[in-house]
């Protein structure tokens, strides 16, 4: 009788967590398992494990979301993978070591960071050729593309800065400096701001995108958690400038940050050393790769709640998300 | 005899301990002051500790304040438990034990209603620490208040069946310090209430045994489970076997005709 009371209620808790579906596929890169992990929305579980070349790290999908770019570090080149099939159906190059990369509005061109090489290339996705490349600082990392595709915001992670370039003339406008190591720039949907985060100076610097210069700087302060393990290192912003997610590293949270205010509002408890995140189409989940303990967090945006962590490959290290 | 009877007898005694602890607000709020204690200072210690993997039933990292309050929950029962022991020690020593065994009933069914009137109320104190509980961001899923009431109550009856069984064989009130040290810490301190066996199993083999023995851990990870809508099979099994065990020799210790009772003699009380 017991049990029976026990299942049926664990089965009507099961019919409420499976709330109408907006499905949607997440791809995450494994660093040390050379693949790509494919998991379905509505499961919340591993459907696929795709095998690409050597460090997969930055991934990002093309415009039309019908192939899924990986950059594979230790094979200096980009794998293209068909989002149907779950194969590699092809490679774009990109130069040495590509790290983190974004693709440009229009859908045309990879900006692409080459970590050992000091500079950012640009990849015509359709020519499969490389375009044009700019030298940046030391170990670039960062990209960050405004909404327009006029700027290219890249981050070197040992010059600590943040390097405007325009996308015109390819040519480097702005080099703005921020907190020790910055790790990736990202864009408010209005194209006003742009936000960097810092892992060893552990901080988010704010810039706007106007004058050239830092508006305001985020701290981060977690009850409990050592000041040298705060390390933001990802960043999400929501489309309607409301909230801004920033991974925090191995103090194992993701801060949930007012985009207006720029107090933070909350931390999340996540699998270990969080690094790059993505949210799903209706920024009602953000899905969160956790490095060290090897698994991907679900987080509910509106109640607030880590859902689930999954476990995927060794090292996940970036998401993305097809609609 | 007419199941009339057997209900107002149930009533009779529901309503019994329901006048004590109304009477007592006092027990009842140091009842609830001890699992808060832990909840707050001694949890406080060890906040991130357990964020470094997942255990099962939880499907993501939990902080130590989320992994001890099932076992503060077991700690109420048990404490609950053992507490009625007490009161029935304290029963037969006032005498007032007799005119309820006197009665009619069968002594099985007069023992279990008694039981069932304590498990009760230790569900009020429960759920009055779940509420606490909740305003510190200890939110399991809204079902699993509902399902964690099954799992709540077996672990209820099986802790106070082995308060009964003790008072059967404790002698005399002074003694209910030696029920603390020897039964109600031991069962604490050596189950999953605190830390979760695999950890218990990387400092002490023999430890992780006995507390994977340990009757208490299972009515911890009952709840736990429960709390988090899933069933542990092994822990349900073992509640209820254990139930059975020591209801069925507290019945035997309150049987005149053989256990303790009869040994005491005919004036014995």
């Amino acid at each position: 009788m017991l049990s029976k009371l026990l299942a049926a209620a664990a089965f009507a808790g099961l019919l409420l967590a499976a709330q109408p579906g907006h499905a949607y596929t997440i791809f995450v890169s494994n660093e040390r398992d050379n693949t790509v992990s494919v998991v379905d929305s509505e499961t919340l579980e591993v459907v696929e494990t795709i095998d690409v070349g050597r460090r997969p790290r930055g991934i990002t999908l093309s415009q039309d979301h019908s192939k899924l770019f990986v950059c594979v570090g230790d094979d200096d080149r980009i794998d293209v993978i068909d989002t149907e099939t779950y194969e590699v159906v092809g490679t774009l190059p990109s130069g040495p070591d590509p790290e983190l990369f974004v693709l440009d509005p229009d859908g045309r061109y990879l900006y692409i960071a080459n970590e050992d090489d000091n500079k950012v290339t640009v990849t015509d996705i359709d020519a499969q050729k490389i375009v044009t490349e700019v030298r940046v600082g030391v170990e670039p990392e960062g990209m960050g593309i405004s909404p327009d595709g006029k700027t290219l915001v890249n981050t070197s992670e040992t010059t600590n800065m943040a390097h405007f370039i325009d996308t015109d003339a390819m040519e480097i406008t702005h080099n703005i400096l921020v907190g020790s190591r910055p790790r990736e720039a990202q864009y408010t949907s209005d194209g006003e701001e742009i936000w960097v985060s810092a892992e060893i100076g552990g901080t988010v610097s704010v810039i706007s995108d106007a004058t050239r210069k830092i508006k305001h700087t985020i701290n981060f302060d977690i009850r409990g958690i050592p000041k040298e393990a705060i390390q933001p290192v990802g960043i999400e912003l929501t489309e309607d400038g409301k909230r801004a997610y920033v991974a925090m590293g191995p103090s194992n949270r993701v801060a949930v940050i007012d985009q207006e205010t720029y107090e933070v509002l909350d931390y999340y408890l996540v699998g270990q050393r969080v690094w790059h995140m993505a949210m799903s189409p209706q920024e009602d989940r953000l899905y969160s790769a956790n490095g060290v303990s090897s698994d991907l967090s679900v987080i509910d945006l509106e109640d607030g709640k880590v859902l689930k962590s999954i476990p995927v490959g060794r090292l996940p290290w970036g998401v993305a998300i097809k609609p | 005899m007419s199941p009339v009877v057997y209900l107002r007898c149930l009533l009779g005694i529901v309503e019994r301990e329901a006048l004590r602890f109304v009477h007592q607000r006092t027990r009842f709020l140091a009842a609830l002051v001890r699992p808060l204690v832990w909840l707050f200072i001694f949890a406080a210690g060890f906040r991130a500790i357990l964020g470094v993997s997942i255990i099962p039933p939880y499907e993501t990292y939990i902080l130590y304040e989320t992994y001890i309050t099932p076992g503060l929950l077991g700690m109420i029962l048990l404490f609950n438990g053992m507490q009625s022991s007490l009161s029935m020690v304290y029963d037969r020593e006032m005498g007032s034990m007799k005119t309820l065994l006197v009665s009619p009933l069968p002594r099985w069914y007069l023992l279990s209603s008694k039981l069932l009137a304590g498990s009760l109320v230790s569900l009020l104190q429960v759920y009055t620490f779940l509420a606490i509980a909740y305003l510190w961001e200890i939110e399991p899923p809204p079902l699993g208040y509902l399902a964690a009431v099954p799992a709540l109550l077996l672990s209820a009856v099986m802790l106070g069946a082995l308060g009964l069984l003790l008072s059967s064989v404790i002698k005399q009130l002074e003694n209910f310090a030696g029920v603390m040290n020897f039964v109600i810490f031991p069962m604490f301190f050596a189950s999953s209430a605190l830390y979760p066996l695999w950890r218990i199993n990387e400092s002490s083999a023999l430890l992780y045994h006995i507390a994977s023995w340990n009757p208490f851990t299972h009515a911890v990870e009952l709840i736990r489970y429960a709390l988090y809508l899933e069933i542990n099979g092994q822990s349900l099994a073992v509640v209820t076997g254990c139930f059975g065990v020591f209801m069925g020799l507290a019945v035997l210790g309150y049987d005149p005709g053989r256990g303790v009772m009869a040994r005491r003699g005919p004036g014995a009380s």
